[in-house]
């Protein structure tokens, strides 16, 4: 479909386009529904996407603090808790299930509604059409029913919050047995339902967003923007989409086998199951361990497609404020390939715990580790980027630092994690809460934000306010080590995830209060992230307007754009593309847009 | 009240940075652009250097602080523990020579390659030698780590030397339960729909069941059946053959570095031999409390934090005595006949509850 016609939907296929045309942009008729609701934008649908995302993840930090305050001070009571959560913190002290549920809804909501929706969700949506030189996705329909699959999802399991048997409590894997018998665990009944019914509507998001953004970046790209034109968050983006297209339909069967077992008597999963409250199940012949098979060929895909937008964004960004070209275009490209094939060969490194074959397990090491090459090239290469460079500390580039200082800590627990004789030792300690965490989470947080800073003129036509990025930047970047990094010393003594109070353990009370600093200063970042939020809704209101096109002297396209894209992003023809993305610094010019046809004179690299 | 001091207290440290924050946006405008965005530079690229320096004083101040309190701080407790913690140490090794050179990198380029406006950025797009010389020294590395790794996983899971110890362990929400063979060192037969929970918590077919067509597996008649606490001996093999009764569980054993999931319906094992007995641990850790705890890792609902079970290391001798005084539970379920009425008493008591046990059989098929 050409551009013309994804924005005139009347117009037909068959009629020929007329790349010059330039006709009636001006003519569109927008309400405040058309525009700020039911918006076919591409740009309006990464807002939305971003803004869900940013609400979701307040909720679900605010989880992770009310749990906290669990871990961090298991024998105070809190009487506003009683206020805030009723019966599930009688006398101020948070229930078990209650704190399990905490748990469990902070996981799921942070891994697929802020990181796969409000970061890859936002950016596909936003940067894919204006940086492939595109007036909208190939389906701007789709997208809009993708942000409205991801919002309905939202909704369902916000009301699982308020059931009375309480939110799904059995961990964000939801694995069966616990998670198919309400009898095992209150949190297995209505509330589990709901999460199911609220992951299924995310996963045909993810399926109509993930085939749109696909076939955008491969069909409607500008006249010159070749593959290996495209800049590395495209490419980062593109096999996102490629790993979630493939992956989330057997995440999703995963999830339709367990509704059956829930509600429909079959034993896909479920065998020799004896519950004390209601005695022998009927159930025989099932596999627990095939869910779990099911559901890692999505979860482990599932932290790339986390991480690789956040990589993507991190190059870009670093290129662009290093004021050279990231180095080794060809093997970046490669890496992240590399990446998406090996991402789909390790997912059992997940299971080496669970009695699996051996020799598939060593299998699965062997490709685990593997995975460690193309990432250390990505670093390197970072790393190379900055180096001789001409850095410029705006708050995206830090927080694109600062990601890749993330990612290499993280990254390095996973060699650990990865080698199966090890993860005997370490599987499900906190050593895994700190590695994920750092290289899965809060990594990809920080690309997400590095994204946010960078793209906001371009978003709203207003700079955030730079001091609040950087203190938001510092005291996020040094939070989140005193975090997690005395957790790999907790993993390192054994001591188990998921526990709710370490009191009875002759082994683990020993770090009471480790848990108690690092609780705290999980309260303190909590409360910095709402410098970020004020900073950024400030903003679209109050802060300095934007005066120049290409306000980071950025090569790529969207910045040829006015400053407040309309419907279309380009008021005339869509501009033809010359080059990479990547000419700064070259023959002593500080940088060549791709617009710029190549001179005579040019150098080759 | 302390509360609202809180909130009150956030509120105005917001309200100030907030301020400070708009105060520096006008002061920008008023220096003009540039100048202030070379300052801001200055200052965050001294930030970076800072984080850096600060950073390594703190990963050694914390380490100081906390490594003794892991287990790498004192020998593993059982043969493998000793393959466990030499290989993480070469892991720790490798992986923190890469880090530190790293993140050095990263923080020291950041400093010293801030904008200057008399240099210029390098151009400097790709290089083979070098992407292949950090292609190819990380394949190898890992190589090694592989390699390493495996050997250690396929000796942790092969089978378990022929003097080994069995015992069998079954999860369940949320506690634990161990059956030893008994005399004839065999294990009889169990079937989940005989479970009683409070006289047959395994479901040892111990006798004959029409409706299920069972038959009485005498093999189950002198198995030992235990909870909570689990005995083992020193430098003997064990064999743990897991299972669970309910939901997934985990038996996690950080002192002897191992872990193995309980599944329902499908058993999984473990083998590790122990090095120290209960009580050497207890003068080697100088905790008179220390206990080999084997904690649940594998969430399993909302008991899952207090589903502890012990682990204890005794010698053959003080094994065998032990062993000597337990009771198989057929006989605590059977009492043996002194008289004849009792025997007939039991076997009554006994049929009755068979004929609860078949009617839920018999609603269970109604079910299916």
């Amino acid at each position: 479909m050409s551009n013309e016609a994804v924005l005139h939907g009347n117009v037909g296929v068959g009629h020929s386009h007329d790349a010059h045309a330039d006709h009636g942009h001006g003519h569109h008729h927008e309400t405040f529904i058309t525009k700020y609701v039911f918006s076919q934008d591409h740009k309006m649908i990464g807002k939305q996407f971003l803004i869900t995302g940013m609400v979701w993840a307040i909720l679900g930090g605010l989880m992770s603090v009310l749990f906290r305050l669990q871990l961090g001070y298991p024998d105070s009571s809190f009487p506003w808790l009683e206020d805030i959560l009723g019966k599930w913190a009688k006398g101020g002290h948070i229930s078990a299930e209650a704190y399990y549920a905490l748990v469990t809804t902070h996981g799921t909501v942070l891994v697929f509604f802020v990181l796969t929706a409000g970061l890859s969700g936002t950016f596909s949506n936003f940067l894919i059409p204006l940086q492939v030189g595109a007036r909208d996705m190939a389906s701007p329909l789709m997208n809009m029913l993708s942000y409205w699959f991801f919002f309905m999802a939202s909704v369902v399991m916000l009301s699982s919050l308020f059931v009375e048997t309480g939110p799904f409590s059995g961990g964000w894997t939801a694995y069966p047995p616990l998670s198919a018998l309400g009898d095992a665990s209150d949190g297995s009944k209505t509330g589990m339902d709901l999460w199911l019914v609220a992951m299924a509507l995310f996963v045909v998001s993810q399926l109509l967003a993930g085939l749109n953004y696909i076939a955008t970046i491969l069909n409607m790209r500008t006249k010159g923007m070749s593959m290996t034109r495209l800049p590395l968050t495209i490419w980062a983006l593109f096999f996102t989409a490629v790993l979630g297209v493939l992956s989330f339909p057997v995440l999703f069967s995963g999830f339709i086998l367990l509704i059956f077992d829930r509600n429909f008597g079959t034993s896909f999963y479920l065998s020799d199951i004896f519950i004390a409250s209601v005695g022998a199940l009927p159930n025989e012949g099932g596999s627990a361990i095939l869910y779990q098979h099911l559901f890692w060929f999505l979860g482990h895909p599932e932290v790339y497609i986390i991480l690789l937008p956040a990589m993507g964004m991190a190059s870009e960004i670093i290129s662009t404020n290093a004021r050279k070209p990231i180095f080794g275009y060809m093997a970046m490209v490669g890496s992240l390939f590399a990446i998406v094939v090996l991402g789909f060969l390790v997912w059992a490194h997940h299971m080496f715990v669970t009695g699996l074959n051996p020799f598939l397990g060593s299998i699965f090491v062997l490709m685990t580790l593997l995975i460690a090459v193309p990432s250390a090239i990505k670093v390197f290469n970072w790393l190379t980027t900055l180096w001789r460079g001409n850095i410029r500390f705006t708050p995206g580039m830090l927080f694109a630092i600062g990601f890749v200082s993330l990612f290499i800590s993280g990254g390095l627990t996973g060699i650990w994690l990865g080698n199966s004789a090890l993860d005997i030792h370490l599987h499900d300690t906190y050593f895994v809460i700190a590695h994920f965490h750092i290289v899965m989470g809060v990594a990809s947080m920080f690309g997400m934000f590095a994204g946010v800073y960078h793209w906001f003129p371009k978003m709203y036509g207003r700079y955030m306010n730079h001091t609040l990025a950087y203190t938001h930047f510092w005291l996020t970047l040094i939070g989140a080590y005193l975090i997690f990094w005395p957790m790999h010393y907790e993993g390192l003594a054994g001591m188990p995830r998921r526990y709710y109070d370490y009191g009875n353990w002759e082994s683990f009370k020993q770090f009471l209060e480790l848990n108690r600093f690092i609780s705290t200063v999980v309260i303190i970042v909590f409360c910095v992230q709402l410098l970020f939020l004020f900073n950024f809704f400030y903003s679209i209101f109050k802060g300095r307007k934007v005066t120049t096109l290409n306000p980071w002297g950025s090569n790529t396209l969207e910045w040829t754009t006015p400053i407040r894209p309309g419907h279309g992003n380009w008021p005339g023809e869509i501009p033809e593309v010359h080059r990479w993305a990547y000419d700064y610094g070259k023959d002593g010019q500080d940088f060549i847009p791709q617009t710029t046809p190549v001179g005579d004179n040019e150098s080759h690299h | 009240m302390s509360m609202f001091f809180t909130i009150a207290v956030i509120v105005l440290v917001f309200l100030v940075i907030f301020q400070i924050a708009k105060a520096s946006e006008y002061v920008s405008v008023l220096k003009g652009e540039e100048k202030s965005r070379a300052q801001a530079n200055k200052l965050n690229g001294f930030f970076m250097i800072a984080f850096l320096v600060l950073g390594l004083i703190g990963v050694y101040w914390c380490n100081k602080l906390l490594f003794h309190k892991t287990l790498l701080a004192r020998e593993a407790s059982s043969i493998q523990g000793e393959r466990v913690d030499s290989m993480l140490w070469v892991t720790l090794i490798i992986t923190g020579v890469v880090f530190f050179l790293t993140q050095i990198a990263l923080f020291a380029f950041a400093y010293k390659f801030q904008e200057n406006p008399k240099r210029k950025a390098f151009y400097f797009p790709h290089n083979n030698t070098m992407e292949l010389i950090w292609t190819v020294v990380p394949a190898i590395t890992l190589t090694i780590l592989v390699v390493i790794g495996l050997r250690n996983w396929f000796f942790f899971t092969s089978e378990a030397p022929q003097n080994a110890l069995h015992i069998e362990v079954t999860g369940k929400q949320f506690g634990w339960i161990f059956r030893y063979p008994g005399h004839d060192n065999n294990f009889g037969k169990k079937y989940f729909r005989v479970i009683d929970a409070a006289s047959n918590p395994l479901g040892l077919i111990w006798q004959d069941n029409a409706g299920l067509k069972l038959k009485d597996d005498p093999a189950t008649h002198d198995d030992i059946v235990t909870e909570q606490t689990v005995y083992v001996v020193k430098n003997r093999p064990v064999q743990f053959i897991i299972n669970s009764r309910d939901v997934i569980h985990d038996v996690g054993l950080p002192e002897f570095r191992m872990k193995m999931d309980a599944v329902p319906g499908t058993p999984t094992t473990m083998w590790f031999t122990p090095k120290f007995t209960t009580k050497e641990m207890k003068e080697r850790t100088g905790n008179p409390d220390f206990q080999y705890e084997i904690s649940c890792d594998q969430m399993c609902g909302n008991g899952h934090y207090s589903m502890k079970g012990v682990v204890e290391v005794v010698t053959q001798e003080e094994y065998d005595l032990w062993l000597a005084k337990q009771k198989p539970s057929y006989l605590s379920a059977f009492p043996p006949a002194e008289a004849k009425p009792a025997a007939a008493a039991a076997p009554a008591a006994d049929s009755a509850k068979t004929a609860k046990a078949t009617g839920a059989a018999a609603t269970d098929k109604t079910k299916i």
